[in-house]
């Protein structure tokens, strides 16, 4: 499906994944397959089941056919308490970031790391201070390292989406989910949050799947790579866009079925009506 | 009412199998060993003050009234073995039970029920924990464990407000008696129940709690009825399964 696909094993792997809400459908023949370091975008209007499809991965919303491989584990087939050891293995930001209020953003980034050491066998589990260390270079990375003592409700909402965003990568998992991480941003907090993806990807090539109402989102990942010795994004060459090299993918979903699959170019050419709307037409 | 019933049989399975899983869970890993302990801190040593209060007042009041009412059978000497009784089996659980559903209760389901709707639950579950794991059985442990104990210290001082009413107030009795009176009323039959009824509302405390916590909807008003129907439910609970351990108890 993918160029970038090449000989490496797909880290997720939809296969006709169907699920109904008494007469809605949920999701509707969802196929996928998702390389490392690639990108989806998944765009589509309220209802269509952008939600529902990240949920479906994780197996927080259990789907009526179909098979979900996710990191060769069949999601589909597992109970849920088999399900926590993988989850933990995956990141994933929610809409309005998910955070515990209750604990710190130190401790709010520090819980996956904690979380899998407690599931760790004796040995395998990190020292105190190695975690301290993670988290710190972490909340730098989203620049919030001078917020680690403060509570979640003292941060603005951009502030608590990249302390979201810190603590969906802090174990640096292959795959991370983004449940529109720009929604209700202004647009600069937006593209520093997209920048941040971004460096994600093409730090630690991670998947993503991400969720947007914003086609910007889908062109600042789709057209720039982060360069770490320059330290900031670059655009990348007009062939490799054209192409799609970076591996940057649309999918839009309308009633729980994907109607486009492609790269921003297929994306933009598109006749549908439906698609159309959410490409953003210069001029 | 056929309506009626089926949600109440629906509720009452979700209530078994949340309360079965948190069982299951206290034997299997990972153990969350610091929130039992910080649990044990809020349930326990925070409902210090109030039981201490309430079980002096309670002892005072029943040897107050029990002082004048076996004054006229001329068995004054006995307030001692009465508020013993009174205490040990009966008012010592329930009272320190209804206390600490008014404040535990509704605590922890307004806590989890706040959790819910604003998604940190589902967030615990997408980070890889269980939140029966990380959230039941660490409360269902420690209310388990801190309600017998806060009911000994209110059959304590529930017997010191009752000795200071007959003794240096009411001057019906002498110390030695009373504590004698006292003790001796007691027997093993009374120890077990008043030890026993305690650790049964410690978990019924802890799984409404956390029941009606879990499954709140509807945002903040789902909150407040979630901690209206988990002290409701929990203090009717108490009362009934208060009555099963007596008919059990008594016929033995």
């Amino acid at each position: 499906m993918a160029d970038t696909a090449d000989t490496a094993e797909p880290i997720l792997e939809l296969k006709d994944v169907t699920l109904k809400f008494g007469e809605t459908w949920g999701l509707r023949n969802v196929s996928l397959d998702l390389y490392p370091g690639q990108t989806f975008i998944i765009f589509g209007a309220a209802g269509s089941g952008k939600t529902t499809l990240l949920k479906a991965v994780i197996g927080l919303v259990r789907v009526d056919s179909g098979q979900i491989k996710l990191l060769g584990e069949d999601v589909t087939q597992m109970e849920e308490h088999e399900l926590f050891g993988l989850r933990s293995r995956v990141g994933i930001l929610f809409q309005e970031g998910g955070l515990f209020d209750s604990l710190l953003v130190g401790e709010n980034v520090e819980y996956p790391l904690v979380n899998q050491q407690s599931s760790a066998k004796e040995g395998d589990s990190q020292g105190e201070e190695e975690v301290e260390c993670r988290v710190r270079e972490t909340l730098r990375f989203v620049e919030l390292e001078h917020t680690m003592e403060k509570f979640p409700s003292e941060l603005s909402g951009g502030m608590r989406r990249r302390v979201g965003i810190a603590r969906a990568i802090v174990t640096n998992p292959p795959l991370v989910l983004y449940d529109s991480p720009t929604a209700g941003l202004d647009p600069i907090t937006a593209n520093t949050i997209m920048a941040l993806i971004a460096k994600q990807r093409d730090v630690q090539n991670t998947a993503s799947l991400l969720v947007s109402h914003r086609y910007q989102d889908g062109e600042i990942m789709a057209d720039f790579r982060y360069d770490p010795e320059k330290k900031e994004l670059l655009a990348i060459p007009e062939e490799a866009r054209v192409s799609g090299a970076n591996g940057t993918r649309f999918v839009v979903m309308r009633g729980g079925e994907i109607v486009f699959f492609g790269t921003r170019h297929e994306l933009e050419a598109s006749d549908d009506g439906y698609v159309k709307r959410f490409v953003r037409h210069e001029g | 009412m056929l309506r009626f019933l089926t949600t109440w049989i629906g509720s009452f399975q979700e209530y078994i199998l949340l309360s079965g899983r948190a069982f299951g869970n206290i034997v299997r890993e990972p153990h969350y060993y610091d929130d039992v302990l910080i649990q044990m801190d809020i349930i326990g040593f925070g409902s210090i003050p109030i039981v201490l209060l309430t079980g002096f007042f309670s002892g005072a009041i029943i040897a107050l009234q029990m002082a004048r009412a076996l004054n006229t059978y001329g068995a004054s000497s006995q307030v001692g073995s009465i508020v013993a009784l009174t205490l040990v089996r009966e008012l010592g659980p329930v009272l320190t039970a209804l206390l600490v559903t008014g404040r535990n209760a509704s605590g922890i389901a307004s806590e989890l029920g706040s959790m819910k709707v604003t998604e940190q639950i589902d967030a615990m579950r997408a980070l890889g924990t269980d939140p029966v794991q990380k959230l039941v059985t660490p409360r269902l442990i420690a209310t388990a464990v801190m309600l017998p104990a806060l009911t000994v210290v209110a059959d304590a001082i529930g017997l010191f407000g009752a000795y200071l009413v007959s003794v240096p107030l009411l001057k019906i009795i002498s110390a030695s008696q009373y504590w004698t009176t006292s003790y001796q009323a007691l027997v093993m039959n009374d120890l077990a129940q008043g030890l026993l009824k305690p650790l049964i509302f410690g978990m019924i405390i802890a799984l409404v709690g956390c029941f009606y916590g879990l499954r709140t909807t509807g945002g903040t008003q789902g909150v407040g009825r979630a901690t209206t129907h988990a002290v409701v439910a929990a203090s009717i609970w108490i009362f009934f399964v208060t009555f099963l351990i007596d008919k059990i108890f008594v016929n033995l």
